[in-house]
């Protein structure tokens, strides 16, 4: 392996994004964003890598994906989009990757309008679906060949990158067996290796590491940190592990029924809420009664009961859960189960969507 | 230009990725004898008939098998793409800056190469077993390209329809509801002058039927090209716009999903 950078870094003439910037307050003002700008605010300026703002999309049963969303991911980035399936969370990405076009509202990725400049936006992303991509018939190296001749690089480059790439990734000795005899983490780190044989500004990972196991999961982070320390690549990623969220993202927007809920880092969002997390297992039956009662207890909030599960918020958890049981047990209600949580970004979904995260959003979206 | 360097790209995985299915290729070779060898038996006969014109029916038949291999080889081009759509390797592409018309180009390519090969198999055991290649060289040029336009024009239709219904079984059923009229419809198994009247009418707007007069007419006489025309031209035309649907098709799948 030789001395060259493997990922030099994306080139940012400053003189261009300053004249986009400009084009962007413009017409800003035109359209009256001003309003809404709050997007804006959060990145101080229109140097934003992706700039999403309020995406609509209903697909054709009717079913609402994208209710309005609107974010910014600054340079170098990595930005999660967190929700359950069905969040509308991958029809977002797919809009961004001009995959599929949007109802109503805008966006940009590396500067281009993702509706009037696809073949623009096309070139500076690497997009990695949920579903794997990857040609069963051919060699990782031939995966990945094939897609750098179709982002019109020079043959060279393209064999010197594939190799590079097959290394930095440690497919090794299977870069020239057929990606059908790939494990799962094999052919997932081989779609990550072709979402970036072109060098993108921006990645795309729809749910990088679903199916992985936690190893493959944590391996695959930590080359894509290494690689984000060399280049500077901007990560827009979906997922609905919360604690691949709160682990590998600066910032964090949490997504439900199409519209997102919070945003911010994982620290900025856990800080919003105030004490720890209380969850009772309680028998069935007597549930309600149990909530009713915890909620009347002074000190006790953000009181939520799904099926036999209660959960709720007090200051100081470990002085606060006797107290409760002995209510409980008082009014002869039994608890089969208690625990006490620092503030996760589980309490934070349930704490904006006011259901908790693994039951997720009811219904499916898209094909 | 992107379009054809995206197209070679992508016929060369397509090629790849058919040679390395043995069990494939010898199928598809062994097929065209089969219906050579079934049909010969079988309508041997229809020779006899009176009114029948066309020599012996070996010789009819010859042209008729490479028109027929040309339409089912070609009808089926779109389960490529099914698979493709299916694994999310479409979706990977359509995210590339590649050109959407490259990627179909490259499916229909694919298809009148492997047409191309089938036909070269059929002329040899026709040859084998009795037939001639009335037009010589020419001809079997001539024979050639008319095969391959025509899987051209039908795997580009093929493709377009696969974008369109996105489903295995719809793709079958819509499948099967048009290629085997299309092969009666036309005069690839029977001489034309013993259709019904009707059915020559209908006959006049298949392609199919287009195909089997240019490749009857190649192999049946020299300097058959000038004759051929006013079948070769509507064939060209009707792959350009199954072409374009193909195409169109891409944009609708976009919309939708």
């Amino acid at each position: 392996m030789g001395a060259a950078p493997f990922f030099p870094p994306a080139p940012g003439p400053r003189g261009e994004r300053h004249r986009r910037r400009e084009i962007w307050t413009r017409r800003r003002s035109d359209r009256g964003y001003a309003a809404r700008g709050e997007v804006m605010n959060a990145m101080g300026d229109a140097d934003a890598v992706v700039l999403v703002e309020e995406l609509r999309k209903r697909y054709p049963r009717g079913v609402i994906a994208l209710d309005g969303i609107s974010f910014a991911v600054a340079p170098g980035e990595t930005f999660a989009l967190l929700g359950p399936n069905g969040a509308g969370k991958s029809t977002a990405v797919r809009i961004l990757a001009t995959l599929t076009r949007a109802d109503a509202g805008r966006a940009r990725v590396a500067g281009h309008d993702v509706a009037r400049e696809a073949g623009r936006v096309r070139a500076a992303i690497g997009y990695v679906a949920q579903a794997t991509g990857t040609d069963k018939e051919a060699t990782g190296r031939e995966n990945l060949v094939l897609q750098g001749r179709l982002y019109h690089m020079p043959g060279p480059r393209i064999r010197e990158r594939a190799s590079q790439l097959i290394q930095w990734l440690d497919l090794g000795g299977a870069a020239d067996r057929l990606t059908r005899g790939y494990s799962g983490g094999m052919r997932r780190r081989l779609d990550v290796a072709m979402g970036l044989v072109h060098e993108p500004r921006v990645l795309f990972l729809d749910e990088p590491t679903t199916g992985l196991d936690p190893e493959s999961r944590s391996a695959l982070w930590r080359d894509l940190q290494r690689l984000k320390a060399r280049t500077g690549l901007t990560i827009l990623l979906t997922t609905h592990y919360l604690e691949e969220a709160d682990e590998a993202a600066d910032r964090v927007a949490i997504v439900d029924h199409g519209r997102i809920v919070a945003m911010g880092t994982p620290a900025e969002l856990k800080a919003q809420i105030r004490g720890d997390a209380v969850v009772l297992d309680l028998v069935p039956a007597q549930a309600p009664g149990a909530r009713d009662l915890v909620a009347a207890l002074p000190g006790v909030r953000d009181v939520t009961l799904e099926g036999r599960t209660l959960r709720c918020r007090v200051a100081e958890g470990a002085r606060m859960l006797p107290q409760l049981i002995t209510a409980l047990d008082r009014a002869g209600l039994s608890v089969l189960s208690a625990a006490v949580r620092r503030p996760s970004l589980d309490d934070v979904y349930l704490h904006h969507t006011g259901h908790a995260f693994l039951s997720g959003a009811p219904e499916a979206v898209g094909p | 230009m992107n379009l054809l360097g995206d197209a070679y790209a992508m016929l060369g995985r397509h090629l790849r990725s058919s040679v390395r299915m043995p069990v494939w290729v010898v199928v598809e070779l062994i097929q065209p004898a089969i219906w050579l060898v079934l049909y010969g038996q079988l309508f041997r006969s229809v020779a006899l008939i009176p009114g029948f014109t066309g020599g012996s029916y070996i010789q009819f038949l010859m042209p008729g098998i490479v028109v027929m291999d040309s339409l089912f080889g070609a009808a089926w081009a779109g389960m490529g793409i099914l698979t493709d759509l299916d694994r999310g390797v479409l979706d990977r592409l359509l995210t590339t800056p590649a050109s959407r018309t490259g990627i179909i180009l490259a499916r229909v390519l694919h298809s009148a190469v492997v047409v191309a090969v089938q036909t070269v198999v059929v002329v040899v055991i026709a040859l084998m077993v009795g037939a001639r290649l009335g037009g010589g060289v020419e001809g079997a040029v001539l024979l050639l390209v008319v095969a391959m336009l025509e899987a051209a024009g039908f795997a580009a239709a093929s493709n377009g329809l696969t974008l369109l219904v996105r489903r295995e079984e719809t793709f079958i059923a819509v499948l099967n509801l048009f290629t085997l009229p299309l092969t009666f419809l036309s005069a690839t198994l029977m001489s034309q002058s013993l259709m019904p009247g009707w059915m020559r009418a209908a006959a006049r707007f298949n392609p199919v039927n287009w195909a089997a007069h240019a490749a009857r007419l190649a192999t049946s006489r020299p300097a058959a090209l000038g004759p051929a025309l006013p079948y070769l031209l509507p064939l060209a035309g009707f792959a350009l716009v199954a072409g374009a649907f193909a195409t169109w098709a891409f944009s609708v799948y976009r919309r939708a999903t």
